[in-house]
């Protein structure tokens, strides 16, 4: 089974990406789990999501301490989440920025990778919103999901130019994190 | 018999477990549903409210109320007039209807409500434990507690053919953990409606109110009758045992899922250790067993799907040959320091042939998380009251020592 911590500031997509991710796993033929930390959601407030993927049913109720895979939607958290925490020495932690992984000084063993997402959805979607363009990504640096199952998840979602260029996004990130991995 | 699924990826989607049960409830075609949204219960009502919107339910009202109090009013009114009712609600919203739930029951009603089981107030919390539900065991309710999403949906089929069966006439609750079912997404199959029909014949009620012929339900019942109501209502609880079996038994054949009825067994066919417990803890515990067989830890799982009618006979044929019993709660009787599955197993093994040490562990209120280690700590106490004896009886296995 593979966790998957999520972390973004509520009006993110962080809780859709976790949907998301557990659709795309599913169409590829995996079970699946997504959950958001349950409380009272705030715009602009840390939040958090989670997603299980595993190729049998999952049994498991209890939150994730132990992540596979982090991915962090807004680099400003750092200052205020211990986003490592808990990051598998052999997992891996996608962080939104332009800086480059080294550039990040961070208590873990884990791999820390980068992708300048904002710049993505900017550019191809036209607005800041990089839930998708992360879930691109991480399909690129992980190889657990398909790219074309994220798209699929996303063009599910998201109907007509919106989620063309979402798919555009995603299937972008995925090259750029692909060919770093 | 443990859970049997016939997984048909085909026929599933990732959907969220409130969705699954407003789907559940659209299939079961209602006629009535009334209910007040309430965290976390409200995606339920907002699916359903869509579901009305868009045309999806032929041939019922969804009545819009001011509080849960009328939501259930208005249901006691329309189940009497022959309608099929529902709503669903949690926390202080059941407590608020605790007079109407005692009406809804003692009218012989079978209304089905899902419960997203959240703590109560004070101090006021929206997480998840079964404190809401618990505390209203007494009012003539069916309960039944739902391990994941999928049978969180199925059970609202299986609630309203037992509820509404000639021998039961009593309502339903079907209680789903709050957030950790209701807010979860996974791959889970929607109801069907032609398999729905097929299962769940229409409901006629044998008496409605009706202008023809014109009856009173519920009004007054003096010293000489009252009794006798009350324990008709037993009777039905008695009745509604083996109907609750059948329509588990009925749903695995036309469906392929079962899920037990009154409970399910887990690796309990040698185990000393038998945890036992109700909800969606149910499958954190499924896990830990896996993991502790792998060491050789003969421990086993008893799963109380059914709170009330309390099933003493099937737990008790379970447990008679373990060497101690934990029961898992997520409420406690304050004044007691039990949660309510330890106090109602022990109570029901005492004056019975079955000698087996139990303990009453609780844990998991307000929402704190029960990770596999809180479950597996639990267990190796359970060792050393196999060899030394109980030494304590019932308490928290999750208290935070350092926040007194």
């Amino acid at each position: 089974m593979k966790e998957i911590r999520i972390h973004g500031r509520g009006g993110q997509g962080s809780v859709t990406a976790a949907e998301l991710l557990a659709g795309a796993a599913f169409e590829d033929g995996q079970f699946s789990q997504a959950f958001p930390a349950f409380g009272v959601e705030r715009r602009g407030a840390p939040v958090q999501a989670f997603t299980r993927i595993s190729d049998a049913p999952i049994r498991l109720r209890s939150q994730i301490y132990e992540p596979d895979y982090i991915i962090v939607q807004d680099p400003t958290l750092l200052e205020v989440v211990d986003i490592a925490s808990g990051a598998k020495d052999d997992g891996i932690i996608i962080i939104n920025s332009d800086f480059a992984p080294e550039d990040f000084d961070l208590d873990t063993n884990a791999r820390i990778m980068t992708v300048n997402a904002t710049k993505i959805a900017l550019d191809i979607i036209g607005r800041p919103i990089v839930n998708t363009v992360l879930l691109g990504a991480f399909a690129g640096a992980t190889g657990e999901v398909r790219a074309s199952s994220i798209v699929n998840a996303v063009k599910g979602r998201f109907s007509g130019k919106i989620g063309e260029k979402n798919a555009e996004a995603v299937q972008k990130a995925y090259d750029l994190m692909a060919e770093d991995k | 018999m443990t859970v049997i699924r016939t997984l048909d990826k085909d026929k599933m989607d990732v959907a969220e477990g409130s969705y699954a049960v407003a789907h559940a409830v659209k299939v079961c075609r209602p006629n009535v549903i009334s209910a007040y949204p309430i965290t976390p219960q409200t995606h339920i009502v907002e699916d359903l409210s869509q579901f009305m919107a868009d045309g999806e339910i032929p041939n019922c009202e969804y009545i819009t109320v001011e509080s849960e109090f009328s939501a259930l009013s208005a249901l006691v009114g329309s189940a009497a007039a022959g309608a099929r009712c529902y709503s669903a609600t949690t926390s202080q919203g059941l407590e608020l209807m605790h007079e109407v739930l005692f009406n809804v029951s003692g009218m012989r009603l079978p209304v089905v409500m899902t419960i997203a089981n959240r703590a109560v107030s004070a101090p006021i919390n929206i997480w998840n434990d079964q404190q809401d539900s618990i505390s209203q065991r007494d009012t003539g309710w069916i309960q039944m507690y739902a391990e994941d999403l999928q049978e969180s949906s199925d059970m609202t089929a299986q609630a309203y053919k037992v509820a509404e069966d000639k021998d039961v006439m009593m309502p339903a609750m079907t209680c789903m953990d709050g957030f950790i079912l209701s807010h979860v997404y996974e791959p889970l199959v929607l109801l069907e409606q032609d398999l729905v029909d097929e299962y769940l014949p229409a409901y006629e009620p044998e008496f409605t109110l009706d202008p023809k012929n014109p009856l009173t339900f519920g009004a007054f019942a003096d010293p000489t009758a009252y009794t006798e109501f009350r324990y008709l209502q037993q009777q039905a609880m008695d009745n509604a045992l083996p109907k609750i079996e059948e329509a588990a038994n009925e749903f695995y054949e036309i469906f392929g899922r079962y899920y037990g009825g009154l409970i399910d067994e887990y690796e309990t066919e040698d185990a000393d250790i038998i945890l036992m417990a109700m909800g969606s803890l149910v499958g954190t515990i499924r896990d830990v067993v896996d993991k502790l067989r792998a060491k050789g830890i003969k421990v086993g799982l008893l799963k109380v799907r059914t709170f009330r009618p309390f099933p003493a006979e099937a737990i008790k044929n379970v447990v008679k040959d373990a060497k101690v019993v934990v029961a898992l709660d997520k409420n406690i009787s304050l004044g007691l320091n039990e949660g309510s599955l330890f106090t109602e197993t022990k109570a029901s093994l005492y004056n019975t042939k079955v000698d087996v040490p139990i303990v009453g562990r609780m844990l998991g209120h307000g929402g704190r998380d029960i990770p596999e280690k809180t479950i597996e700590d639990i267990v190796e106490e359970a060792k050393g009251i196999i060899s030394s004896g109980i030494n304590t009886e019932s308490k928290y296995a999750d208290l935070k020592e350092e926040l007194l």
